[in-house]
């Protein structure tokens, strides 16, 4: 069986079409792409997400790690221990297998100042949503998001979970920098920045938390899968978890 | 405790290893020597082990000065001019700096990347597993950034006496092929945009760092209508963005990517191309994920080179091409803009006062 390009049918589930199959396909000599259909969607997301936990909890010999995406898993492994087919095979096997639910699903309170000097695209999104301020940021802090992946910057949290009537276009001009942790819209997603960096997606708002901190084990606070609920703060609110989080201690809730 | 002390370089200057892998899933790349091959190379020289940390230049020379000892140091990769303590020394060769001595090496005379390694290491706290320089996430090297002027870098004590070694120099023949598996992504481009790429030669651009490398050429088709989902990307992944030129994926890359990957150069040759200079030619030749594999294996086997004394007679080695070193350069993976236009001129205007007398054939 040719397993460079094979495609698995999965019966025992009642999926719409865009789930019914997952194709394997290798990325250079340390690479084996699953790719679960071509649209974002929760259903596909969680595809993902179950066979990462399966993989992990299958250490296979020559596997380094996972990199999740939206509607792929990236294995990543060591040409000298693993080769493509025998890993194809034990991925083909694991994606095959029933779905189960994650062990455990980790559920966070994150605190999230909108606006003011954190938000600094919130007038604007408003304008172009026809929302007030506080309507937006009650939204957006209101919806299910779930860590889809990482990525951009280190400890980057994609979400999945934007209701989509707040979804914005990318700005035309992107900012050289923006704050650490900077909450922001681009398009049909969302997500929790990490360190200072480059961006030109809509800053509705800013978290205190320091969602990556290299010095700290693990150096993310999040992992793919976690369940997110924002929770608004005021801006003193703010300055005070940011000192909390600048000597060592965690300012996110977590409620699971 | 002995201490190299900068005190010149160039601005991308890095401490570098074998790279920090098992982290892209949180968004950190593996970062680590661009040249693989170079950094297993000079470590080898000075007896250290094969993914120990060492100072990576690119383009720029260095000067710096051996404070509380002397020390045994190796330069491999791309090949410069040394002089050491008044005496010239070579590249792929051990010599010694010693105390209060200053070390002068030149810009590359050919490729970009060199890798001076200090027998014993450099005693720099490991962070995340590794001490390579990532710039973007500021952690590793020294202090999160690149090394500048007056930087100090520690030294491990050595228990060894010295050994003077050689070997063959890094392959940096620039018209050997970049061996490629096509895919992941090859159905989002026109077969005809496939046979560009494989079958067209393209030129490294002046848009180079550790990031990435883009090239130019002829435009690469892509079918039109065909959505894209951002998904992992590996070092030696090629995008292809919406102007058709590849974009190939280095060490310090972004670990997720929007653009189609339409192929993706192995883990021996991902090395190679870093070695390649704005200017110089890129063919693309396919390879199955088997063969990949099996040259992968091979990399591992046959090792390094490297004898002990001098090499005999000459001063030239025989044949670089004929030197069986390969990287495992892979997954081993860090935002210097090393080669950027301004970093190449810069280079370029250091190539003039070069120091020591010029090996005609470097």
């Amino acid at each position: 069986m040719n397993l460079s390009a094979a495609v698995l049918e999965f019966a025992d589930e009642p999926v719409s079409g865009l789930l019914a199959q997952a194709t394997l396909k290798p990325v250079g000599d340390c690479g084996l792409l699953v790719e679960f259909g071509s649209h974002i969607c929760d259903e596909v997301s969680r595809r993902v997400l179950q066979l990462d936990e399966a993989l992990s909890n299958e250490k296979i010999h020559g596997v380094v790690e996972a990199i999740v995406a939206y509607t792929s898993l990236l294995v990543v492994f060591d040409p000298h221990l693993a080769d493509y087919d025998g890993l194809a095979r034990r991925m083909t096997s694991l994606a095959s297998a029933p779905p189960s639910m994650r062990a455990k699903t980790r559920r966070w309170r994150v605190p999230v100042a909108y606006g003011g000097v954190f938000g600094l695209d919130l007038e604007d999104a408003c304008d172009r949503l026809g929302m007030s301020p506080a309507d937006l940021a009650a939204a957006h802090a209101g919806a299910d998001y779930t860590i889809a992946m990482f990525g951009f910057l280190p400890g980057f949290a994609y979400l999945s979970g934007l209701p989509s009537w707040l979804a914005l276009p990318r700005r035309a001009s992107p900012r050289a920098r923006i704050f650490s942790g900077s909450i922001a819209i681009g398009g049909s997603q969302t997500a929790i920045g990490s360190i200072e960096g480059p961006s030109g997606w809509n800053v509705i708002g800013r978290t205190p938390l320091r969602t990556f901190d290299a010095e700290r084990y693990p150096a993310t606070i999040f992992e793919p899968g976690d369940n997110v609920r924002l929770e608004p703060i005021t801006i003193e609110q703010f300055h005070e978890l940011a000192a909390r989080a600048e000597s060592g201690e965690m300012v996110a809730e977590r409620v699971a | 405790m002995s201490v190299l002390e900068i005190l010149n370089c160039g601005p991308a200057t890095t401490i570098q290893d074998g790279g920090r892998p098992g982290l892209s899933r949180i968004g950190l790349p593996s970062a680590g020597a661009m040249d693989q091959r170079a950094l297993r190379l000079a470590n080898a020289l000075v007896g250290n082990p094969p993914h120990a940390g060492a100072v990576e230049l690119a383009f720029a020379g260095l000067v710096a000065r051996a404070i509380g000892g002397a020390m045994q140091l190796a330069l491999a990769g791309a090949p410069a001019d040394i002089e050491c303590g008044g005496r010239a020394e070579q590249s792929h060769r051990t010599f010694i700096l010693h105390e209060g001595e200053e070390l002068r090496i030149g810009a590359m005379t050919n490729g970009i990347y060199a890798v001076l390694a200090i027998a014993g290491g450099i005693a720099v706290p490991p962070v995340l597993g590794s001490c390579s320089l990532d710039a973007r996430a500021a952690i590793g090297g020294l202090v999160g950034r690149p090394l500048r002027p007056g930087d100090c870098l520690p030294l491990n004590g050595r228990a060894t006496p010295f050994v003077s070694r050689w070997s063959n120099a890094v392959g940096l023949d620039p018209l050997v092929p970049i061996r490629v598996v096509v895919g992941p992504q090859d159905h989002a481009f026109t077969e005809r945009g496939v046979q560009t790429l494989l079958g067209r030669p393209f030129t490294v651009s002046h848009g180079i760092n550790r990031m990435a490398y883009r090239l130019q050429g002829s435009v690469i088709e892509r079918k039109p209508g065909i959505e894209l989902i951002s998904d992992g990307t590996l070092p030696g992944s090629i995008q292809v963005p919406p102007d058709g030129y590849p974009i190939v994926l280095m060490a310090d890359r972004q670990t997720i990517g929007g653009y189609p990957k339409i192929a993706t150069v192995i883990s021996a040759d991902l090395g190679k191309l870093a070695q390649r200079c704005p200017g110089q030619e890129v063919c693309f030749a396919p390879v199955t994920a088997r063969e990949a594999r099996e040259i992968a294996c091979q990399v591992g086997v046959s090792d390094l080179n490297v004898r002990q004394g001098v090499p005999p007679g000459l001063e030239r080695y025989s044949s670089p091409d004929a030197l069986d070193l390969e990287a495992i350069g892979n997954v081993a993976d860090a935002v210097v803009d090393a080669c950027d236009v301004t970093t190449w001129e810069i280079a370029a205007a250091a190539k003039v006062s070069r120091v020591g007398p010029r090996n005609k054939d470097a």
